[in-house]
């Protein structure tokens, strides 16, 4: 148990999914993209989601591509996501940090997760790797006491399906169609039915990602799934405003507005 | 007797290579894998890969005697296996012919691929189209300047060219583009990888199609009077180059040697030599390999005058070769590779790719090194026609306001 879990539990219990927001470490510099962070949490995200920028990030689409860029030509690096962290952490939420294999595996797997752990972070979610090739990170995970968020897809077979949530804690991530991270009309129909397969695959929390951009998605994904995760649609309030004030006030407006989705749904 | 080291089945070759994908792709790949197992033992499959590989391809290509340029290459006698004589101008369609028929096995109707120099693309459009099926190719905007005429090519032959603007808007960027259109039409839609790097089965797979370029000139090498001292080709990916070194690997007494490109010089920091350059491991593109990359894991833009070798991974076969010293792989830099370009123009009347003007570098090197009992195999990949403008620049010799 982490203080991830225990968040998830605690939005179960209140008969509600949890609100996780994502935003990338280092946009634009590593301060304000910490105090965006903290924002976020107080404007009634649960859980957020500290991503770390990469060149060759193939699961994001345009809109994070563009902030992950910007920060990386800013000169962010790898330990600038455990500062993030503990800004998450300090304004009351758990963290996980969101990161594409090779900058971890260079920072050393073993002094990721001991670094990710003393900074409070409570896992790690990794989209480019599935458990067949995880067994180093998975032995520095738990060696540390972190999560292992891995994802399934629509396209994920029953087979893969068990592999998965064999080997994930903390919960597992459904993405809610076949493509990369980015703003959608609406939320791919396969995520309901990925869901229910991934529960019935033995998965005990299932939170949905990918596409999910207003309240109105927020409320549709809440009312089936125990988290909504929202990334581009926040990356966008950053992008949109040069002045950080209004940066924030754009943020907090659409964390109110998915915060509310997510209330309403059940 | 020692193990062979020939057709290694992957995933992994030694600690290099392996899957490193989104949980997105692993049901294609999966279902990719199992396909070409079946294939590659099916005789409907292998007879006609071979078929066309005679018929439209214009397979065997021959090997030709370079006297004049071994002359420059301390009197060594220098074979050249001339995949630049194929369909398309370079050995991609080697490669391609075969997971485009894979494609229709698949039961998929749409094939995206990447490009660098365009050789690839061009090899894809062109299976496309015999084989009737929709092609985008992917093309980082900067190499759709330096390659303006393949991506004509490329649009003649029906297919659909995207010009990649993310990152550094090159081959790698492209490589990154077609995984996401991969992952959000999987079910229409096969990717047929250029080189032989990325996730398995790819390493393998491509290494398959290719490695009939080292079977053929084995025996003709064979037929010619005996094995090679050394065999020489570029490495971008490492197609070319494992479709050569293949046959050959058991051969204890022929020195395998791939060309990396050094672009400005190892010591400039900018080049594309991955293996040569001393690069520590990482994953990129799926497999683990040596990579270009900075002390954060962020991939480092490579550099080189050839958009066909400008990547900053390699196939993780070279790899594992260079780990147990089977092959020494060089760096050669872009003045040395045109040097090479205007000397195999000037002595033999044959217009090499810039990239395998990187491999006849090497040849020069090794012969001026060994002397005039060598004899030196040269896998010639591809003809420099899509090479004149950057080779005239080069020169100097386009008309004044045109540079
Ligand atoms: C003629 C030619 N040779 C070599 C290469 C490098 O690729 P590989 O290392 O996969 O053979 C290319 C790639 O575009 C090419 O066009």
């Amino acid at each position: 148990m982490t203080a991830l879990t225990d968040r998830l539990d605690q939005a179960q219990a209140q008969g509600r999914a949890a609100l996780i927001g994502y935003l990338p470490v280092g946009y634009p510099d590593v301060e304000r993209s910490a105090r965006a962070m903290a924002a976020m949490v107080e404007a009634g995200v649960d859980i957020v989601e500290v991503g770390l920028p990469y060149s060759d990030p193939v699961l994001d689409g345009p809109t994070i591509q563009e902030a992950a860029e910007a920060a990386l030509r800013s000169g962010v690096r790898v330990a600038d996501v455990f500062t993030a962290v503990r800004a998450v952490v300090s304004a009351g939420a758990p963290a996980v940090v969101m990161s594409y294999y090779n900058p971890m595996l260079q920072y050393g797997l073993d002094r990721f997760a001991a670094d990710l752990a003393a900074a409070g972070g409570s896992g790690v979610i990794l989209p480019d790797l599935t458990p067949d090739v995880a067994a180093d990170w998975l032995a520095a995970a738990a060696a540390h006491g972190l999560e292992s968020i891995f994802l399934v897809a629509p396209s994920s077979t029953q087979e893969r399906l068990h592999y998965t949530v064999a080997h994930t804690t903390g919960f597992v991530y459904a993405a809610s169609l076949m493509g990369v991270t980015g703003e959608r009309a609406s939320v791919g129909e396969a995520a309901e039915r990925l869901v229910a397969d991934t529960r019935a695959a033995g998965a005990a929390r299932v939170c949905v990602g990918i596409g999910v951009t207003t309240g109105e998605h927020a409320r549709k994904v809440a009312a089936y799934a125990d988290g909504v995760i929202v990334g581009s649609a926040l990356v966008r309030c950053l992008l949109g405003h040069e002045d950080e004030q209004e940066a924030l006030a754009a943020l907090r407006a659409k964390v109110a507005e998915l915060a509310e989705g997510v209330r309403s749904a059940r | 007797m020692t193990e062979s080291l020939q057709e290694a089945p992957g995933p992994y070759f030694g600690d290099f290579g392996g899957r490193f994908v989104p949980e997105a792709l692993m049901a294609a790949l999966d279902e990719l894998t199992d396909a070409y197992e079946k294939a590659r033992i099916d005789p409907a499959f292998t007879g006609e890969l071979a078929r066309l590989a005679r018929d439209y391809t214009g397979r065997p290509s021959i090997v030709t005697e370079a006297p004049r340029f071994g002359a420059h290459a301390g009197g060594a006698r220098i074979v050249l296996k001339r995949e630049d004589l194929n369909h398309t101008g370079s050995h991609k369609i080697n490669n391609v012919l075969g997971q485009a028929l894979l494609t229709k096995r698949l039961g998929k109707t749409r094939v995206i691929a990447e490009t660098g120099a365009g050789q690839h693309g061009v090899a894809s459009a062109t299976a496309a189209a015999l084989m009737g099926l929709e092609c985008v190719v992917y093309m980082g905007e900067e190499d759709t300047r330096r390659q303006a005429l393949n991506v004509a090519r490329m649009r003649l032959l029906g297919a659909t060219v995207v010009p990649v603007t993310s990152g550094s808007r090159t081959l790698k960027d492209a490589i990154n583009e077609t995984y996401r259109d991969w992952v959000a039409n999987v079910d229409t839609t096969n990717y047929l990888f250029g080189t032989a790097a990325g996730p398995h089965p790819f390493p393998a797979m491509v290494r398959d199609f290719q490695r009939v370029i080292g079977v053929e000139a084995r025996a003709q090498m064979l037929e010619r009077g005996g094995l090679p001292d050394a065999v020489v080709a570029c490495v971008g990916g490492g197609s070319n180059a494992i479709g050569i070194f293949d046959a050959f690997l058991d051969d204890a007494g022929v020195r395998l040697i791939g060309c990396e490109a050094g672009g400005h010089g190892l010591e400039s920091g900018e080049h594309a030599a991955t293996i040569a350059g001393g690069a520590r491991p990482g994953v990129l593109h799926g497999s683990r390999s040596y990579i270009l990359q900075d002390e954060d894991g962020q991939t480092i833009e490579s550099t080189s005058i050839s958009a066909g070798l400008d990547y900053p991974g390699v196939g993780p076969e070279h790899a594992f070769l260079a780990s147990i010293h089977r092959a020494e792989y060089w760096a050669v830099t872009d003045a040395e590779a045109m040097e090479a370009f205007q000397l195999l123009c000037r002595t033999e009347g044959i217009l090499p790719a810039i990239e395998s003007a990187h491999a006849l570098w090497g040849a020069l090197r090794l012969g001026r090194e060994l002397g005039p009992d060598a004899t030196i195999l040269v896998n010639l990949s591809g003809r420099g026609d899509k090479d004149v403008e950057t080779a005239a620049r080069w020169f100097g010799m386009l008309p004044e306001g045109n540079e």
